[in-house]
């Protein structure tokens, strides 16, 4: 069955502040759709309230993959029913080598009695790492802890590939990756690109779309998606900013909730 | 005006006993004399605990043990805790040594390995020479009555500049709540020698309480470098007082590694007296605590020498109702220029009942030295967990992972694999999982 994902009329609020205001999007295995924006505008809230963030409220609205709703279920369940959401601010966690946790998210898939050899993970691991040009000593290090933050999204994209995902959610996947860490990182994403997976990158800037080639892109300001189109629209963001949507849209003030996210 | 106290540990009762094992006089002397001081001295006050108000009475009466011939006949609750190849081994059941094991060859280096009753008639000059030193008798009135009343015991000794590379072992097990379990172990590193010690405390099958009245004395001289490594795990019929110091001599180590498993009330004092120049004291203490235990973890570093350097670390988690304080102190005297202390402590609560005091101490009388201290006690973070579900793992086992991840730091710094693996499941078995 081909992937489809759905979001319909979204809403969510942070600490009683409405962020998303009814979002509206579909997407199916095989495409790539990218969400632009300035700060400010509830891309990132969108990413974690599809995740199941805590801190975020959903109070209207469906998410479904496969038909499956997405938000009856826990974090936990997201993730296996194929949500991916590489994070902007992955969480550093002392104690857990990368390694462990890999092999314990993997296993989680697998389920009790069928656990993925170490032989096989380590082997998969390593190829996996090579590829992302990380250093091997990476699988032994505590989970993010003193990555740089380059290192760090590499990490995210090195999950993502070894956890198979069917909806690859990239939050800011580019901010703090230099030319070549962002080079490296959108080839990990095409690599992983097939006809059952669907991509939804988030971003402001228009640079690693120069790697990663959406198939629709949309921009997002006060909580919605207020403009959608294909591949050129990206290209004219990067040439005339974001003011002629504004201007042609008669927005003033694109962002939402105030200071709220980054 | 004088204050009767009534003491739980009885005069004629230790001369039946001395007698009974034909106790060397000098023995019976100061054991009658720790007595006669106890009557006149107060309980230890732990920061934050009022130990007046616990039951200390428990300490029995001497019984004596049959030794075992082989190690097959050890009780079961024993053996699960000897190594494989082991041939260094001391076992005490309740009141006494039951089993000693000492290799030819360490034996050939000279290296003296036995119960401490025994090594009180055959090495009179150096056990009279050492026992006592370290946590002194008239410190309070529990060590008092430690020295009035211990049993068994352990006394290893290593000859000047022999350097042991296998680990020694001992296992202390209490089975019968009306014996008397007091062990005291007294380390002698004599110049320049090197030697790793690792015990086991245990119980089962209790049908009462129990104190484990324990007193543990290492002296390191001059370059000699110990590792000590301890793991309490009774259960919650005992009440575990335990007293460990070190004392160092110019250019010593000490490593202390403790494992705070117990079920039971606990108080444990893990100190090191840094009074040789040069000297080096890490301790690193893991502990759980759970049900309605009342824990006081102390680590303490005393620096005299000069470029003396210290090192605790203590990583504690707390389930239920348990209550703990946890307090480190770095004292630096004056004189010990160049010194360097460094201590951290962080608790994990895991329910809102718990408790978790940690409480960094600095006391520095001298100008010329670096000192530092961390303290947290924090919950599990809700976006640690969030982030570890987000990759499909479970709450339990994103929980979990990251307990362990708290200890993990102290647990793989530990020298010797099986006991790190052993302290791992009991980890496990604490963790209730």
């Amino acid at each position: 069955m081909a992937t489809n994902f759905v979001i319909e009329g979204l809403k969510a609020e942070i600490e009683g502040k409405e962020i998303l205001k009814g979002i509206n999007l579909e997407m199916k295995g095989g495409e790539i759709h990218a969400i632009m924006g300035p700060n400010g505008t509830g891309k990132s809230t969108l990413a974690s309230a599809l995740m199941g963030h805590p801190k975020y409220e959903v109070t209207d609205g469906t998410a479904t993959l496969d038909g499956e709703d997405l938000l009856e279920m826990g974090v936990d369940e997201r993730a296996l029913a194929g949500l991916f959401l590489a994070m902007q601010y992955p969480s550093e966690i002392a104690g857990v080598t990368n390694s462990d946790f890999l092999r314990s998210a993997i296993n989680a898939r697998r389920g009790e009695g069928n656990e993925i050899s170490l032989i096989k993970f380590i082997r998969q691991m390593e190829s996996s790492m090579k590829g992302l040009e990380m250093n091997p000593e990476f699988a032994h290090r505590y989970l993010n802890e003193g990555f740089s933050g380059g290192e760090k999204k590499r990490n995210e994209i090195l999950q993502m590939m070894m956890l198979d995902p069917k909806i690859v959610i990239l939050d800011e996947i580019d901010s703090g990756l230099d030319i070549d860490a962002l080079r490296i990182v959108a080839a990990g994403v095409n690599e992983m690109r097939s006809e059952d997976r669907g991509f939804l990158i988030i971003t402001h800037y228009q640079r690693l779309l120069n790697y990663i080639t959406p198939d629709f892109v949309h921009v997002m300001m006060q909580g919605r998606i207020v403009k959608s189109g294909g591949p050129e629209l990206a290209a004219r963001l990067e040439q005339d900013g974001y003011d002629w949507i504004k201007e042609e849209l008669g927005i003033t003030d694109e962002t939402v909730g105030q200071e709220q996210e980054a | 005006m004088t204050l009767q106290t009534i003491l739980p540990v009885q005069a004629a009762q230790i001369k039946e006993w001395a007698e009974a094992r034909s106790e060397a006089a000098w023995l019976t002397e100061r054991r009658l004399q720790a007595l006669e001081l106890a009557a006149s001295l107060e309980l230890p006050k732990p920061e934050k605990t009022k130990l007046d108000r616990w039951d200390l009475s428990a300490y029995g009466a001497f019984k004596s043990v049959a030794k075992t011939a082989s190690r097959e006949e050890l009780p079961a609750a024993t053996k699960e805790f000897i190594e494989e190849g082991t041939h260094n081994l001391i076992v005490q059941h309740n009141s006494g040594v039951v089993y000693t094991e000492l290799s030819e060859e360490l034996r050939a280096k000279g290296v003296i390995f036995t119960d401490l009753e025994t090594a009180a008639r055959e090495h009179e000059v150096l056990v009279k020479k050492h026992l006592g030193t370290a946590v002194k008798t008239s410190e309070h009135q529990v060590s008092a009555l430690h020295y009035a009343a211990w049993t068994g015991g352990v006394f290893l000794y290593v000859p000047k500049n022999v350097e042991l590379e296998v680990p020694l072992q001992a296992v202390f097990l209490t089975d019968d709540a009306s014996a008397t379990f007091a062990p005291h172990i007294l380390v002698v590193a004599d110049a320049n020698s090197r030697v790793t010690y690792v015990d086991n405390y245990v119980s089962t099958g209790l049908d009462g309480k129990v104190l484990h009245n324990g007193v543990v004395e290492v002296i390191a001289l001059d370059g000699a470098k110990v590792q000590y490594a301890t793991v309490h795990q009774f259960g919650k019929e005992v009440t575990d007082l335990s007293y460990r110091r070190a004392l160092l001599s110019n250019d010593a180590d000490i490593e202390w590694i403790v494992g705070e498993m117990n079920d039971g009330d606990t108080i444990a004092d893990t100190a090191t007296s840094l009074n040789g120049n040069g000297t080096h004291s890490d301790a690193k203490i893991i502990a759980i605590g759970s049900g309605t235990q009342k824990l006081n973890f102390t680590t303490r570093a005393v620096h005299f020498g000069k470029s003396s350097e210290s090192d605790m670390f203590t990583r504690a988690v707390m389930r239920e109702e348990a209550q703990s304080i946890i307090n480190g102190i770095t004292k630096i005297e004056h004189g010990a220029t160049k010194a360097n202390g460094q201590q951290t402590e962080k608790v994990l609560m895991l329910s809102p009942a718990a408790r978790g005091d940690a409480n960094p101490i600095l006391l520095i009388d001298e100008d010329d030295v670096m000192a530092g201290h961390a303290a947290s006690v924090g919950k599990v973070n809700p976006e640690q967990v969030y982030y570890l579900m987000s990759r499909g793992i479970s709450k339990v086992d994103a929980e979990r992972l990251i307990i362990y991840g708290f200890l993990a730091p102290i647990i793989a710094e530990i020298p010797l694999e099986l006991l790190r693996t052993r302290l791992q499941r009991i980890v496990e078995r604490k963790l209730g999982q």
